[in-house]
């Protein structure tokens, strides 16, 4: 029997596919999630402030991912229409992450099939719930797999060794400077197993779902509220549950909580 | 009419196009393209009589110092029938706008729905709060989309108002049924009983009014409405309904809460008003 001679076998094909996208995800720079007990936190070493990499779909649902910028963030987009159009025909109950995900995982598989090159992406749609138990993480790759994690995942370069490092350093109930301080650490590994890197403050792009926010719960976090969060011996270990007091678009946190240490004077001087 | 939001991707679940193309950051738009039918103005109306349905009535709004108000009484009205006593007319737009309906309710409702989830959906695509003025002219927009349910007899004008973030100062937007879009510095009232809230309001209404000042004015300009417009409803004591009253500041958007509304309808009450 004689092939053409251009003929690939689906398996062979399927598989330069799959090694493609994925070597050309693996060489980003990861991502974290993970529950803490006050919700759900995003870590990403980005020195980018406005190409962002962890963004706000919905009241309760977050989207973070790792690859190609243009690619996922088309992927954001749709993800924002496709909740606020579901809110706005039924109730904004009725958007949930489950959806999300699904709709996703069919859209990356059937161009993983059918189209020429496969989405080089992998996404993370996470929901906060009313109680710790009820929260939802779905990792989303290439091909369409959805994956329902567990408290915690990491995307992108080096993500087994750092969901390993996880999977150690992990426990129910931790407060949001651990969760951070955890991911972080795990980021700043050096998968050759050399000393770790230092990764400050600017070099990250932080966000989470926080459970006692009324409606929408998603918050950037910077500036100093960032910085004490990451400092070990700070007394700051939650976010503060209302907005900065400045005028203007709310969505990042920059001021520390005053309920557990003196309280915000607004004397910038210290 | 194909239902397309519950069935929602075509081709095995996948999200449709309209979702991947890139470029607008707006909700209503995107609706236009994928799921006309939800727009309110898109509707072919069958032939015929509308029958009564009901309209939503007076809305005053002022500046003060450091920001603006906007206030609603509580009553929808069906030709000569009360149709409801608590509907509430005013409402946040975003963090920093409120707007207050007065016209065919059904309608009304459903714009400041699409209102409120333009401005977020904006918020959330771009990462930017729109300017007063950009808001102010997407409604303008919903507005003239409208127009031909407005010739129908379904007509909704709305009241406009914010925090300019830019300036720092409260602005106010009245609109007619084509859309046309007209900044009010002072003050200003839509619906049945304007007429006599705005009389109210010229006679009260002063430049140097402070926020506790312009609550007063404010329920003061509803009760004179109520007085001699039927479809304005006016606050009533024995069953705990006040009119909708929020301040827009650099703070944001708030409602004024009823105890403090029950205390000045009170000493309204007291020095005689209305008369």
């Amino acid at each position: 029997m004689t092939m053409p001679p251009y003929y690939a076998s689906p398996e062979q094909i399927m598989k330069d596919r799959a090694d493609y996208a994925r070597r050309n995800i693996a060489r980003g720079r990861p991502v974290v999630a993970l529950a803490y007990d006050g919700g759900i936190a995003f870590v990403a070493e980005n020195p980018s402030r406005s190409l962002h990499k962890i963004s706000e779909i919905y009241d309760r649902i977050a989207f973070a991912a790792v690859g190609k910028y243009n690619e996922f963030e088309n992927l954001r987009v749709a993800g924002v229409r496709y909740a606020d159009l579901r809110g706005y025909s039924y109730d904004r109950a009725d958007v949930t992450a489950r959806g999300l995900a699904n709709a996703y995982a069919q859209t990356l598989g059937t161009v993983f099939t059918t189209e020429a090159k496969p989405l080089e992406v992998e996404l993370v749609v996470a929901e906060v719930g009313t109680q710790p138990d009820r929260d939802q993480i779905y990792r989303l790759t290439y091909d369409g797999s959805v994956a329902d994690e567990g408290p915690f995942v990491a995307m992108g370069g080096q993500a087994d060794q750092i969901t390993a490092g996880l999977q150690e350093g992990w426990r129910a109930g931790m407060s949001l400077a651990e969760a951070l301080s955890l991911a972080v650490t795990q980021l700043a590994r050096d998968p050759a197993g050399g000393a770790p890197r230092a990764i400050g403050p600017a070099q990250l792009e932080v966000a989470v779902l926080d459970r006692l926010r009324p409606r929408r719960a998603f918050r950037r976090l910077a500036g100093q509220l960032l910085e004490r969060l990451l400092t070990p011996d700070d007394p700051t270990t939650d976010v503060p549950h209302t907005d900065d007091p400045r005028p203007g678009l709310h969505d990042t946190l920059t001021e520390h909580e005053p309920a557990d240490g003196p309280p915000a004077t607004g004397d910038e001087s210290a | 009419m194909i239902d397309r939001t519950d069935r929602g991707q075509e081709g095995g679940g996948r999200l449709p196009a309209a979702f991947l193309t890139p470029g607008s950051s707006s909700f209503i738009d995107f609706l236009g393209a994928h799921a006309g039918h939800l727009l309110p103005g898109r509707r072919a109306l069958p032939a015929g009589m509308i029958p009564e349905v009901p309209h939503a009535t007076t809305i005053v709004a002022l500046t003060f110092a450091g920001g603006v108000l906007m206030a609603g009484d509580r009553r929808a009205t069906m030709g000569n029938l009360i149709a409801h006593r608590e509907m509430e007319k005013v409402y946040p737009a975003d963090e920093y706008s409120c707007v207050g309906i007065a016209g065919t309710a059904g309608v009304a409702v459903e714009m400041v729905r699409l209102i409120q989830v333009e401005l977020e959906h904006y918020e959330k695509i771009e990462g930017a709060l729109l300017s007063l003025d950009g808001k102010a002219n997407r409604l303008s927009t919903m507005i003239r989309n409208n127009l031909g349910m407005a010739m129908q007899g379904l007509a909704v004008v709305p009241l406009f108002a914010g925090y300019d973030l830019a300036r720092s100062i409260g602005r106010i937007f009245s609109y007619d049924i084509t859309g046309g879009r007209y900044e009010e510095l002072e003050f200003t009232s839509v619906g049945s009983g304007s007429l006599f809230a705005r009389g109210s309001l010229k006679k009260r209404w002063r430049p140097d009014l402070d926020a506790a000042g312009a609550v007063r004015v404010a329920v003061e300009a509803l009760f004179d409405a109520a007085d001699d417009d039927s479809a304005t409803g006016g606050p009533d004591e024995q069953r705990g309904i006040y009119p909708v009253v929020a301040t827009v500041t650099d703070v944001g958007y708030q409602r004024i809460p009823d105890d403090e509304l029950a205390t000045v309808v009170a000493t309204l009450r007291q020095e005689g008003r209305p008369r």
